[in-house]
């Protein structure tokens, strides 16, 4: 197992948001989290993320206890993640961003008078994941000027140039096009498999996406897990259909 | 892009020429000019750059030229290489845990800290008689210059001939090493961090570790500014490190436009200059900067500096590039 939740309790004062979450991912797998608004999902993943401390339970990443020990140490430990609400560095290029990404995993962050410019690996590493996530062209466009999904490329791009062992999306296709959706997985997909990731985990609303990729989806209903399987036996889950995915049949 | 390098060519030259052909007087406004340059430098890699805007900088300017003149009124250590290298030193000494507690803070909590660390450093200037000599502060003895001691040389001629060259070496020196910082590893993640702390730290990067790293470089710089600015000043008192100084250092990087590595030193060119016309013929000359910061701020928030690439991109030469 590469990530493991283990009877995770997370209440804020008197609400409960998680409800002891018990779950597993292992090396190979794309997992999908589901579940209604409300049902714990962004608990669950800054949970997992190390971004917040327990009120009971363990989160293990590769056999270390990672809660509460926050986004440096956990990219460090080879964990990655991204945003639901997009996160850019509006002022910098394409190719500064993942630069910043190589320049973080290689430890040079605090090379003072060392040429970035000169530095081979760094051009060529944040070069090499532009054009995984099609950027190439645009190494040098502003970042704030680049279209929505692009965005929402990048910053996920910036995430896999720390190359992780495993990364956590939140909403990766969020705020982009129908139309567009699965290109985007399928650059993700890609990007992955080339990178070498052991394991994606996302949290994803758009039951097309959650169906068509997905190994294995854990459905979360009120903090707890309702449903944890392959996407056949979550299909068949009578309880599941009628809390998570029946809303999908319900025009928006 | 060759049209910047024959412009930095161009003043340059004028530079080193300027003492040959202008008036004294105007050359010795040369000297706090290159002085304040080297700490708006280091200022501007806090602000510019890292995105914190450091009310308290004077602070440091004091404890550069506190550092000078104490070094060569008690210690009779003369050398202004020895002098300016204990600047640094001492102002870094001082940031490490100022910085330290600072840096857990942005915006305006970062810059009422800074300021309150000031103000003690002020009071402490202005208090402690015996050690800095309260409000007369302490002279700033003519340091020797690479080892040579200028002793035919007035006042005068020492200051607008070697003190003038010395400044300039260390102007371009502390800009040399400040162009390599900014584009270093470790400049581009003090910009994530100015864009966007959050996405940084998921990154990988510490903001607090890089934030503080930020402030003891512009310190350091503060520090040898400081000490550069104490020989034409003469003698150093606390107004050097009252909070009005402070605020005089961000109105120079606003003036200039922080968001361009020259900006800073065109807005310290600008003060100096600016602040001398308008004293010599009106003495109220705060009045007239506070109507021109105002007017900055909502009409040209880039700064001269912001005004000339405007201006730039408008002319038919650049259009006719593009």
């Amino acid at each position: 197992m590469i990530l493991e939740a283990r009877d995770v309790r997370k209440s804020y004062g008197a609400f409960v948001a998680l409800d002891g979450v018990t779950l597993a991912i292992g090396e190979d797998e794309f997992v999908s989290i589901i579940g209604p608004n409300g049902a714990g999902k962004s608990t669950l993943i800054n949970v997992l993320t190390g971004a917040l401390e327990l009120s009971a339970g363990s989160v293990r990443f590769r056999d270390r206890d990672i809660a509460g020990i926050g986004p440096v140490a956990l990219a460090r430990l080879g964990m990655a993640r991204s945003f639901q609400l997009v996160q850019i560095f509006p002022e910098l290029t394409v190719l500064e961003t993942l630069q910043a990404a190589v320049v973080s995993r290689l430890g040079l962050s605090a090379k003072l008078f060392s040429s970035l410019r000169s530095d081979p690996r760094v051009q060529a590493d944040a070069m090499e994941v532009a054009a995984l996530f099609g950027l190439a062209d645009r190494a040098r466009t502003p970042t704030r000027a680049l279209p929505q999904g692009d965005k929402k490329l990048l910053d996920v791009a910036s995430a896999f140039t720390l190359r992780p062992q495993i990364i956590l999306l939140d909403e990766p296709t969020s705020g982009v096009s129908t139309a567009d959706k699965h290109a985007v997985m399928e650059i993700l997909v890609g990007a992955a498999r080339q990178i070498g990731l052991r394991a994606i985990v996302q949290v994803e609303h758009d039951m097309d996406i959650v169906f068509g990729y997905s190994d294995r989806i854990i459905a979360l209903h009120q903090g707890r897990v309702l449903a944890d399987g392959a996407p056949a036996a979550i299909q068949a889950d009578a309880r599941v259909v009628e809390t998570v995915i029946g809303r999908r049949a319900a025009p928006c | 892009m060759r049209a910047p390098f024959t412009v930095l060519a161009a003043v340059g030259a004028a530079l080193l020429v300027l003492p040959q052909f202008a008036a004294p007087y105007y050359v010795t406004l040369m000297l706090p000019f290159m002085a304040y340059a080297v700490v708006l430098l280091g200022f501007n890699l806090l602000f510019g750059y890292t995105g914190l805007v450091s009310f308290g900088h004077a602070l440091f300017i004091g404890v550069g030229a506190y550092t000078g003149a104490v070094l060569t009124t008690r210690f009779g250590v003369r050398h202004i290489e020895v002098i300016l290298l204990a600047a640094g030193l001492a102002a870094a000494v001082v940031a490490a845990p100022v910085g330290a507690l600072c840096v857990r803070y942005v915006k305006i909590y970062f810059g009422m800290l800074t300021l309150a660390f000031g103000m003690v450093f002020y009071t402490f200037l202005l208090k402690f008689y015996r050690l800095t000599g309260g409000d007369e502060g302490m002279r700033m003895l003519r340091p020797s210059l690479l080892g040579q001691e200028w002793a035919g040389f007035s006042k005068t001629a020492y200051l607008i001939g070697p003190y003038y060259y010395f400044s300039l070496a260390v102007l371009v020196l502390a800009t040399g090493i400040m162009w390599r910082i900014v584009g270093s590893p470790f400049g581009l993640c003090l910009k994530t961090i100015r864009d966007n702390p959050v996405k940084a730290e998921s990154l990988g990067l510490s903001v607090p570790r890089h934030r503080w790293y930020a402030f003891m470089v512009s310190a350091v710089y503060a520090g040898v500014g400081g000490a550069l600015l104490a020989t034409p000043t003469g003698n150093v008192d606390p107004t050097l490190a009252y909070w009005t100084q402070s605020g005089n250092v961000v109105f120079m990087v606003l003036l200039g436009g922080f968001s361009s590595f020259f900006g800073p030193i065109l807005g310290a060119f600008a003060f100096i200059f600016l602040q001398d016309a308008v004293m010599s013929v009106f003495p109220y000359w705060r009045l007239v900067f506070g109507a021109v910061l105002a007017a900055l701020v909502i009409a040209a928030p880039g700064g001269l500096m912001g005004l000339i690439g405007s201006i730039a991109r408008r002319s038919p030469f650049e259009a006719a590039r593009s």
